[in-house]
């Protein structure tokens, strides 16, 4: 019975306000946070930040960003990848015009020029709601990433097509390039990823998350109690291109060290959209949960079988991991459209009422 | 307009004339009537009169064809929603138009929309003004929800909520705006005799404690006769009478239009 509010008396509505009401809550997060600060990096050897850590993380506020867009503002986008790859480019860009600026800040920056391209690409949302606006960012989709692809002014005019992260240093640590260790690049990860989550908490619980929730659940209502439908849109295709714009920015500095045009196509929006629905729509911490399952899923899938000392081809686990994704967003869809975060609130209430279930 | 504190009070808001037709269906035919600031105007008539229609005229959801709209002094072809709302116009829905993923608390704090103006930047930390501002607010919330006596269903998802409360907290969204006029559409259909009372009390407590003028959409005649100052009537898109419940009571089109017709409440008692 450890796990309950009993005598934290919500003296005052800042309290009740507060990110974690519950004590409990913000002792857990303390204690999560030392652990991914103290333990994970010397503790965890390059395999697991590289292919399971880091991804989650980065792929993380992409997620964050789609359900900015999607499960608060209700507005469906097809073109998350795209947004990602204005992020990558433009931190390409900068970096190779001003390498002396600190590229964690070039890396937040190009996030401002992908909000730009997001707000732009928004503009039809004024109009066309639902599946329609859905077409018209797989327009977006489809016309960025041919920019990627025939711009070679974006990638430096390099033979492969390809752009490469350059080495670039915090404090006199590499965090970039072929020299940066991984506990380095986890490390700046990591740090960008608390910050940008606390903010995404931050923005969906006062006026703006609110403003973007009417609009979702009711835009007429909303319009008439004097929110300004197409600002909250607009508003949420920047954030959420923001977002995105880091992530991808992130994945190319910090994990693939290089990237070609496909690592931003249609397929990266699509997954990105899996988790989100797999997360919860309209959960933060659900995009975590939900970047988490999508990416490690066919990680478990492989190393299942290994562990086993069974030989799988890998097609089959290629084919098994659609399936399993396929079946579970479905019925995610139909269940509890609320995903992941939604099973964890329902155990977390349980557990609060525990030993008592009434 | 016979009575004599209309010459005394000018009106809140006139409509004039409103003619308003969606394809070949004429929804209003040119109606016109007045609201004095602090009554409560209640619009009744058989389903389909047009009064939900009206409503959307004066809080410019519907363009009317023709005629004009004159609130606190200034005349209008037609009202921009947004327009109506920063004016100190709210309303409430006939099909109940909450924001049904978010709790009691955040439906009427969103209606304190045109209050709030603190900037993106402050928001990113919740920091500063922009917590003052959240608190200040809910501060004003709070009080609502006393008043309305929902205190309880304060961290639902309104979803959740039986369809009289959820009348409640829509009322409650639209006090939150503090508005000049408050406009219900049928804020009682669907509920029993004790939520109808409840709701009556917290429509009239509106009206004398905070001053807010209310039009008021109702079948229930025991409701309307009794809540109301003035009362129009109207069928098939015409006004047929305007005037105090005791009169309208006796009203010889009025007591026609509502025999001619089958009506929803009087079909399903
Ligand atoms: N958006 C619309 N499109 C087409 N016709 C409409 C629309 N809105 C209203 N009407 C028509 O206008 C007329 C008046 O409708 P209105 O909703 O104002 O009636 P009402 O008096 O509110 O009736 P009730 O008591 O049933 O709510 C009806 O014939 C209705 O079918
Ligand atoms: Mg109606």
């Amino acid at each position: 019975m450890f796990y309950n509010e009993v005598g934290q008396f919500k003296t005052s509505y800042r309290a009740d306000q507060a990110l974690f009401p519950i004590r409990q809550d913000l002792i857990a997060l303390g204690v999560f946070l030392i652990f991914l600060y103290a333990v994970v990096p010397f503790t965890f050897n390059n395999f697991w930040l590289n292919t399971v850590v880091i991804p989650t993380l980065i792929f993380g506020v992409a997620t964050i960003g789609l359900n900015i867009l999607t499960g608060y503002a209700g507005q469906l986008s097809f073109g998350t990848g795209a947004f990602m790859g204005v992020g990558a480019y433009t931190a390409f860009k900068l970096t190779t015009y001003f390498p002396e600026i600190n590229i964690v800040i070039l890396i937040l920056t190009s996030g401002v020029t992908s909000a730009a391209i997001g707000l732009f690409f928004g503009i039809p949302s004024l109009r066309i709601k639902g599946l329609y606006l859905a077409v018209a960012t797989l327009a977006a989709q489809f016309f960025l990433e041919w920019v990627f692809i025939q711009m070679h002014w974006l990638n430096n005019y390099s033979e492969s097509g390809a752009i490469v992260a350059p080495t670039r240093t915090l404090f006199g640590v590499a965090i970039t390039g072929p020299s940066a260790t991984a506990s380095a690049r986890y490390l700046v990860v990591l740090s960008i990823v608390v910050l940008l989550t606390w903010i995404a908490a931050n923005l969906v619980r006062g006026r703006f998350g609110r403003s973007w929730r009417a609009v979702r659940d009711m835009d007429i209502a909303a319009e008439l109690i004097g929110i300004s439908l197409f600002g909250a849109k607009l508003r949420a295709f920047a954030v959420s291109s923001f977002y995105c714009g880091v992530s991808g920015a992130m994945l190319v500095f910090f994990l693939y060290g290089a990237a070609e045009p496909n690592v931003f196509d249609i397929n990266r929006s699509f997954s990105i959209l899996f988790m989100v629905i797999i997360g919860g729509l309209g959960s933060i911490y659900g995009s975590f949960l939900g970047a988490a399952f999508i990416w490690n899923l066919p990680i478990i899938i492989r190393l299942i079988p290994l562990a086993l000392g069974l030989r799988v081809e890998p097609v089959y686990t290629e084919f098994l991991t659609s399936m399993i994704e396929g079946a579970l967003i479905i019925s995610v869809l139909i269940v509890e459209p609320r995903g992941f975060a939604r099973l964890w609130q329902i155990a977390r209430e349980k557990l609060r009422l525990w030993p008592f279930p009434y | 307009m016979s009575n004599p504190e209309n010459v005394k009070n000018p009106p809140l808001l006139r409509v004039d004339d409103i003619v308003l037709s969606f394809g070949g269906i004429h929804a209003i035919k040119g109606v016109s009537f007045d609201i004095i600031k602090g009554e409560i105007r209640a619009v009744i008539g058989p389903n389909g009169a047009g009064k939900t229609a009206m409503l959307n005229v004066i809080n410019g959801f519907y363009k009317p064809d023709s005629g004009s709209i004159t609130f606190k002094g200034t005349t209008y072809s037609s009202v921009k929603p947004h327009t109506a709302a920063s004016e100190g116009i709210a309303r409430t829905f006939q099909n109940v138009a909450l924001f049904h993923g978010m709790s009691t608390l955040d439906n009427i704090m969103t209606g304190r929309t045109l209050k709030m103006k603190t900037s993106l930047f402050w928001h990113l930390f919740h920091w500063g003004p922009a917590e003052n501002e959240e608190l200040a607010n809910r501060a004003v919330v709070e009080e609502i929800i006393d008043f309305l006596e929902i205190q309880h269903i304060r961290h639902t998802p309104v979803g959740k909520l039986p369809f009289g409360l959820q009348k409640r907290v829509e009322l409650g969204r639209a006090l939150a705006a503090e508005p000049l006029m408050l406009l219900l559409d049928e804020p009682m259909s669907g509920m029993n005799v004790e939520e109808k009372e409840d709701m009556s009390r917290f429509i009239l407590n509106a009206n004398e404690q905070l001053g807010t003028t209310i039009v008021l959409i109702e079948h229930d005649m025991g409701v309307v006769m009794d809540l109301s100052d003035r009362i129009v009537v109207m069928d098939r898109g015409l006004k047929i009478a305007d005037g105090i419940p005791e009169k309208i009571k006796t009203n010889k089109a009025v007591i026609d239009a509502y025999l001619g017709t089958t009506h929803q409440e009087h079909a399903s008692a």
